[in-house]
């Protein structure tokens, strides 16, 4: 009779835990086209049409990849704080106050400059974000609140102070009472690059993504994050300033999520309205999940999740799936991987015998 | 990354087998903001579509719980890429997007509800549903025996503002007694929400349940103790049968097929249009028999002077601290009733 033991790695699994990733999608899909074969579509087509609408053109691919902008960026923030063990769940309102920021000074300095405007709406949205964040760190450290409700809890807040100003002080004149906010002037829009359809957020995408890898990589704070997130006690035994650590991971979660919102509402909608509030930071956690809080796997994570969901709507289109099917997706996805984290950190071994 | 070159590669081999021969028809194509199956906004319109795929040369399709801002950008820049000749997209936060995705596309013909901004290939429509709702309103003061009516309402917009000063009006005029306790839930589609809110309405002794919401999430809280309810959208009655008294309904049919026969004809031009009962955008579901008989002939017969000709907000009107806001015999311009922001007398909440 053969036992299966299950036995912690000694080693990494490398490559191998690729496999087990393209294994999960892989099963993820299959159950997908299962579910899809169950509502009456046929799973083949109905799979081919998804991704041909995901990633199978020019115009899909540029779509997701500006889809997963503001998504990765707040993931990184997330990814920061939970490599530190501390659950930031607050992305959400940390994106609003990073939009509402902005507006703040696009708003009161329409005619400055470019060069000296957009630097300040970063700023702002880094800051109002930023301090979005570290409340919730102080009140953990100084309090012993649990940061997962502060910062749920201020996700609402801040959302409800977004529609505050949108429908009553920021309101456009002339938008017939409707909650938005006037158009922003040219110099606080971030412009396209060329004659793709990205913005020039794609590049500061880039340089966060690189600037925050090296953070964790290079620098002796990354290090003391990365050996506080591992033991809390060992850090503080060896004279790392955990309480300051934890507020400042808060603080440079909330600005990276702050300045998704700066960009949304810069770039993308030019201009502040309830809309802008799709979800992003809650997707972000999921992201972050998925690429085990590492800048580059987030990239890719964000850039896949952000294309099925493009991918979902062109299913919608051509075969009439209901939209339902794309949470459903993603919720098998992140299952499938989740399940496979447990062959890439651990072995079966195979007994033949009893002792 | 591996997957998806993977999938590039599969996508390709048996993509070609797939790309299909396109008959030259009408593609029309619809955003919705919510799921279809919601019975209230978004079914409403989805009934118009089903009318006009049955007409000849005319195919349909749409995408549904598509939300504001750039996800519906993309939305429609692929229906217009794909060839969609006519495309609807059906919430307000749709509008400006829209307008982008027309500057890009000026053969398609893109016609979007509830807005007031327009292009050369970019018309805006909308329903006076507020004619409705003054109609069942004059049911619901009639119906009402603590004189409290409840409305749990969804943004503090315009076009909810005016239905509920429409409702107080037509109840106010059966009954000058009733007043219009308004709740806001700040979503269009959340049943749970919306059945609270209802429940705190009749907390405080409302005895009527009106909504401007897409669920009949209201409508079974006001089953469940026992009083009245007006439903919205579509007929509401299976919800809450013993309930449900009538509701302000949309028929978007007659508009669609109106629309689709001027696209293919060639005749249509980029319009503000604002159709109401006397085209049969709007009407009010039949009236429940618990409802007295001279109740539904005064309705009725009002619902004729309406469809004749009769504005519904005419003066006198006041506002909710007394003041005129509408002199005795003039009655409110579109322009006005588009940006209506305050509340007529009567009406117990603020815009805010």
């Amino acid at each position: 009779m053969a036992l299966i033991r299950i036995v912690k790695r000694q080693e990494p699994l490398g490559w191998g835990s690729c496999f087990v990733l393209i294994a999960a999608v892989a099963l993820s899909v299959l159950l997908g086209g299962a579910i899809l074969a169950i509502g009456g579509t046929p799973p083949v087509h109905g799979i081919v049409t998804l991704f041909q609408g995901a990633f199978g053109s020019r115009w899909a691919l540029e779509d997701a990849l500006i889809k997963a902008t503001p998504i990765f960026l707040c993931s990184l923030g997330v990814a920061v704080a939970f490599r530190l063990q501390v659950w930031n769940i607050g992305a959400e309102g940390q994106y609003a106050m990073g939009a509402v920021g902005a507006t703040w000074i696009a708003l009161s300095f329409p005619g400055a400059p470019a060069w000296l405007l957009l630097p300040g709406m970063i700023a702002a949205a880094m800051a109002a974000g930023g301090c979005w964040g570290f409340i919730p760190g102080f009140l953990r450290q100084r309090l012993r609140t649990n940061e997962i409700i502060a910062t749920l809890m201020m996700n609402y807040i801040a959302i409800l102070f977004l529609d505050y100003l949108v429908y009553g002080v920021w309101k456009d004149p002339a938008s017939f009472g409707f909650p938005m906010t006037p158009v922003f002037s040219d110099q606080a829009i971030i412009g396209r690059i060329g004659a793709t359809s990205f913005s020039w957020g794609l590049t500061h995408c880039l340089l966060l993504g690189v600037a925050v890898w090296a953070f964790m990589r290079f620098t002796r704070l990354g290090y003391e994050i990365k050996v506080g997130g591992d033991n809390v006690r060992a850090a503080r035994y060896a004279g790392i300033p955990y309480d300051r650590l934890v507020m400042l991971v808060m603080a440079l979660s909330g600005a990276l999520a702050g300045w998704a919102g700066f960009l949304e509402a810069s770039s993308t909608i030019n201009r502040l309205q309830p809309s802008i509030m799709a979800g992003y930071g809650y997707t972000a956690i999921v992201v972050a999940w998925l690429a085990r809080l590492n800048p580059l796997a987030i990239g890719v994570a964000a850039f896949l999740l952000a294309g099925l969901r493009v991918g979902v709507e062109g299913l919608q289109l051509d075969l009439q799936v209901p939209a339902a099917f794309g949470g459903m997706i993603e919720g098998l996805i992140l299952l499938t991987v989740l399940a496979g984290g447990l062959f890439t950190r651990y072995r079966f071994a195979f007994k033949r015998r009893l002792p | 990354m591996r997957f998806v070159g993977l999938c590039a590669a599969v996508l390709l081999a048996v993509g070609l087998c797939f790309s299909s021969a396109a008959a030259k028809e009408l593609q029309v194509g619809f955003v919705y903001v919510s799921p279809v199956g919601d019975a209230g906004w978004s079914f409403a319109h989805d009934k118009g579509r089903l009318v006009i795929e049955e007409m000849d040369g005319v195919t349909t399709s749409f995408v549904e719980a598509v939300a504001e801002g750039p996800d519906s950008e993309r939305v429609m820049l692929n229906m217009a890429r794909k060839g969609y000749d006519l495309i609807f997209a059906t919430s307000f936060g749709y509008m400006d997007p829209m307008l982008k995705v027309a500057k890009q596309f000026p053969d398609t013909v893109f016609m979007h509800c509830s807005g007031f901004k327009t292009a050369d290939n970019m018309g805006t429509y909308f329903g006076r549903m507020y004619q409705a709702r003054y109609l069942s309103g004059m049911v619901a003061g009639a119906m009402s025996k603590s004189n409290t009516l409840g409305y749990v309402a969804a943004f503090p917009i315009p076009e909810v503002i005016r239905g509920i000063n429409a409702f107080a009006l037509g109840a106010r005029a059966v009954n000058p007694e009733a007043t219009v306790r308004v709740v806001w839930t700040k979503t269009w589609y959340d049943p749970a929400t919306e059945k609270e809110a209802a429940k705190s309405l009749l907390d405080v002794g409302a005895d009527v349940i009106a909504q401007h919401q897409d669920s009949p999430g209201p409508q079974e809280a006001a089953q469940e103790k026992g009083v009245y309810s007006i439903g919205y959208n579509s007929d509401m009655t299976q919800f809450a049968p013993k309930a449900h008294l009538t509701a302000p309904i949309w028929n978007w049919g007659p508009f669609y097929i109106e629309t689709v026969k001027q696209v293919m004809d060639g005749s249509w031009q980029s319009a503000s249009v604002w159709p109401g009962l006397a085209e049969g955008t709007v009407d009010l579901a039949p009236i429940s028999d618990v409802v007295p008989q001279e109740v539904r002939d005064q309705v009725m017969a009002k619902k004729a002077a309406i469809i004749a000709g009769e504005e519904v907000f005419t003066g006198p009107i006041n506002d909710q601290s007394g003041a005129e806001k509408v002199a005795a015999g003039t009655a409110m311009t579109d322009e006005e009733l588009l940006g209506m922001t305050w509340f007529v007398q009567g009406v117990i909440g603020t815009t805010e």
